[in-house]
């Protein structure tokens, strides 16, 4: 009889399932998963670093590149951790934008994140679905940033304008015309908050649709129930949050338990699993859609009621506008000072976390009193999770493994940093 | 009177109480708690925080590495007038231009390396900051806290590929997040921010090279320390006064 002998395979660094740059290289018996060995860092960009190099202001747009998913999530972590440190509180619209602009971009990720996930395990017409929604939230972010992903929104003190009273329209082209064209515009004849709402409401019938196709697929399950268990226990001593963790049953969420923003003042639940498998996760991870549209619908009625600042007038941290710059000499000095050198953040350590999408995204900022920051460690939810994935995957199959990727929803962005 | 805030008198108490000498200092700061730890009773001390009941910080959200070379110290001087101007700043050779010995600002810090973990406790929910300094620059060693929570193990690792700091007892100490074979610790203050080696493949020789950096390291905005009264805490001037 010939001698057996495990082998060795390297998943990645290029492979569609992979999400991205992941080497992961696993020892095989079989077909049985004996190891599983990540290695990272093929996406390092030194953000932290990069950071220390600038001033404040000039590294938000970092920020957005390193979840690039859930872009604005990951701005609203680095601004809370200056804001703490300045010891200043952006005006209340502000806060309900950010909390609005936080839960379409939670709705965005999860929609990247069941279509991946279902074409990893081979379902095509919920990707298809999928990015025709996402495409409309992309919308949003443009409409107020100028770029459809990379926004720089969020700055320290508020957010860097208002919501615009128009939003913008599809215009006509070879492919988009006639009666097709005023289709996609019917919702775009008003305000961003017009669009918003119409898209909100329909946005639940979508989300019906996606269950439609995966809650009760044979297939779908069979991939799912029970693949990647993690006990309640073991989740937390392996540093998972986010959905991660509530899919174990545990119903920890930062927006309810150290609430920011304006979690406090908007209802909603927090959707928990029980068995902890890839299934829970996605049976989470659908319903904090619908819990997430609500809360956008109630931020919207807020907005439309209450309009006001959106920045603080506190010019030693906001620029202050362009009239008010072309009028008046201390405002120009200001103005100058800001954008030369920015500001400086009185000496202290922070740590700053918010709930993202992926779990707890978190800023640690330690400032020697500069205009630039002395350190910067963000501290991704991935990192931890995928770090988990030597235990979750010891015992399965090698099909298994995209299951598992896609489950710890991994974005190589924020991992690698 | 309590030295802290309402919401963290009960923590700092029991705190103080349960780890009594093996803490060395505890720091409130903008509402957060920074217990200092030293090295000797690192992973006791851990133990202790995660076990007790009136403390059970089950969970260890980030540990990450720092590098105090340079704190407190700016590339262009605000204080008063200078005849260099703009240029000094553009220069000037970063935070890593000054040995650990011979800095120019030097604060109280027991040491150049320190890691700082972030812990939270879902039963209390509440979150704290720990500090341990490693106690030589040279060759920074802490104990591992990998036993005790098992989420460290990666962080250990990112904090050993750059920062150089070695955790004793860590089970898988490989580097993570830089390339294979590399050469330094970046992220050190001493580690210049445009590297030391490019990478580019080579036709003739028709494998990948290594050579020494061609571009000039540039400061496009200068750091500056402003200590003037804007920064100054109000409430810290009330209390003192």
């Amino acid at each position: 009889m010939s001698e057996i002998r495990n082998f060795t395979m390297n998943f990645g660094p290029q492979h569609p399932a992979a999400h991205g740059v992941l080497r992961l290289i696993l020892e095989l018996n079989g077909e049985t998963v004996e190891r599983a060995d990540p290695h990272v860092g093929l996406l390092h960009r030194a953000t932290e670093k990069l950071a220390e190099s600038k001033p404040y202001n000039h590294s938000i747009g970092y920020m957005d590149r390193l979840d690039y998913v859930s872009m604005m999530c990951n701005e609203h972590a680095y601004v809370r951790a200056i804001e703490q440190l300045l010891d200043i509180e952006p005006p209340e619209r502000a806060q309900y934008i950010r909390t609005m602009y936080d839960e379409i971009t939670r709705i965005m990720n999860h929609l990247m994140w069941v279509a991946s996930n279902a074409l990893d395990l081979g379902a095509m017409s919920v990707f298809l679905y999928a990015f025709r929604e996402r495409e409309g939230l992309m919308d949003c972010y443009e409409a107020v940033s100028g770029a459809r992903m990379h926004a720089t929104y969020y700055r320290p003190g508020g957010v860097y304008r208002d919501l615009p009273d128009q939003m913008p329209r599809l215009a006509e082209s070879r492919w988009r015309q006639g009666k097709d064209l005023a289709r996609m515009n019917r919702w775009r004849q008003g305000s961003l908050l017009d669009f918003l709402d119409a898209f909100i409401e329909d946005f639940f019938t979508k989300v019906d649709d996606y269950e439609t196709l995966l809650t009760d697929n044979r297939i779908w399950k069979q991939r799912t129930v029970g693949i990647g268990e993690v006990s309640p226990e073991r989740a937390l001593q392996l540093g998972f949050s986010g959905p991660m963790l509530r899919g174990c049953g545990i119903a920890w969420d930062l927006r309810k338990k150290q609430p920011y923003a304006r979690y406090a003042d908007v209802d909603f639940d927090i959707p928990v699993g029980s068995n902890g498998d890839c299934y829970d996760r996605y049976l989470v991870r659908i319903e904090e859609m619908r819990q997430s549209s609500r809360i956008i619908q109630q931020c919207i009625n807020w907005l439309r009621a209450h309009p006001g600042p959106v920045m603080l007038g506190n010019y030693k941290v906001a620029p202050p506008t362009r009239a008010e710059m072309k009028d008046d000499m201390e405002a120009l000095i200001h103005h100058f000072k800001l954008f030369t050198e920015g500001y400086c953040v009185p000496e202290g350590e922070t740590y700053a976390a918010v709930e993202a999408p992926k779990g707890e995204f978190g800023c640690y900022l330690i400032s020697d009193g500069a205009n630039k920051p002395f350190r910067v460690h963000l501290r991704a939810p991935g990192f931890a999770h995928l770090a988990a994935m030597d235990e979750m995957a010891r015992g399965h199959m090698l099909s298994d493994i995209p299951a598992l990727i896609a489950t710890q929803d991994i974005v190589f962005g924020e991992i690698d940093r | 009177m309590s030295a802290f805030s309402a919401r963290n008198a009960s923590l700092a108490q029991s705190l103080q109480q349960t780890l009594g000498e093996r803490l060395e200092t505890l720091i409130e700061h903008r509402g957060q708690l920074t217990a200092v730890i030293p090295a000797a009773h690192w992973v006791e001390a851990a133990c202790l925080l995660r076990d007790r009941p009136e403390l059970a910080f089950e969970q260890l959200m980030d540990l990450c590495g720092v590098d105090y070379l340079g704190y407190g110290d700016d590339e262009w001087e605000t204080a008063e007038a200078t005849g260099a101007g703009f240029s000094r700043g553009v220069d000037a050779l970063g935070p890593g231009r000054f040995s650990w010995q011979d800095r120019p600002e030097a604060d109280d810090f027991p040491g150049r390396f320190a890691v700082s973990v972030q812990l939270l406790s879902q039963r209390h929910n509440r979150r704290l900051r720990l500090r341990c300094y490693a106690p030589s620059e040279d060759f920074p060693v802490l104990p591992s806290l990998v036993e005790v929570w098992n989420s460290v193990n990666w962080y250990e690792r990112e904090a050993f590929d750059l920062f150089g700091i070695v955790f004793e007892g860590h089970p898988d100490l490989r580097r993570i997040l830089t390339d294979y074979g590399f050469i330094g610790h970046p992220f050190r203050k001493d580690f210049p921010l445009i590297g030391n080696v490019t990478v580019r493949y080579d036709e003739d020789k028709g494998r990948v090279i290594y050579e020494p950096v061609e571009i000039e390291p540039r400061v496009g905005v200068p750091r500056v320390v402003r200590r003037d009264s804007r920064y100054i805490d109000p409430r810290r001037e009330e209390s003192a006064g």
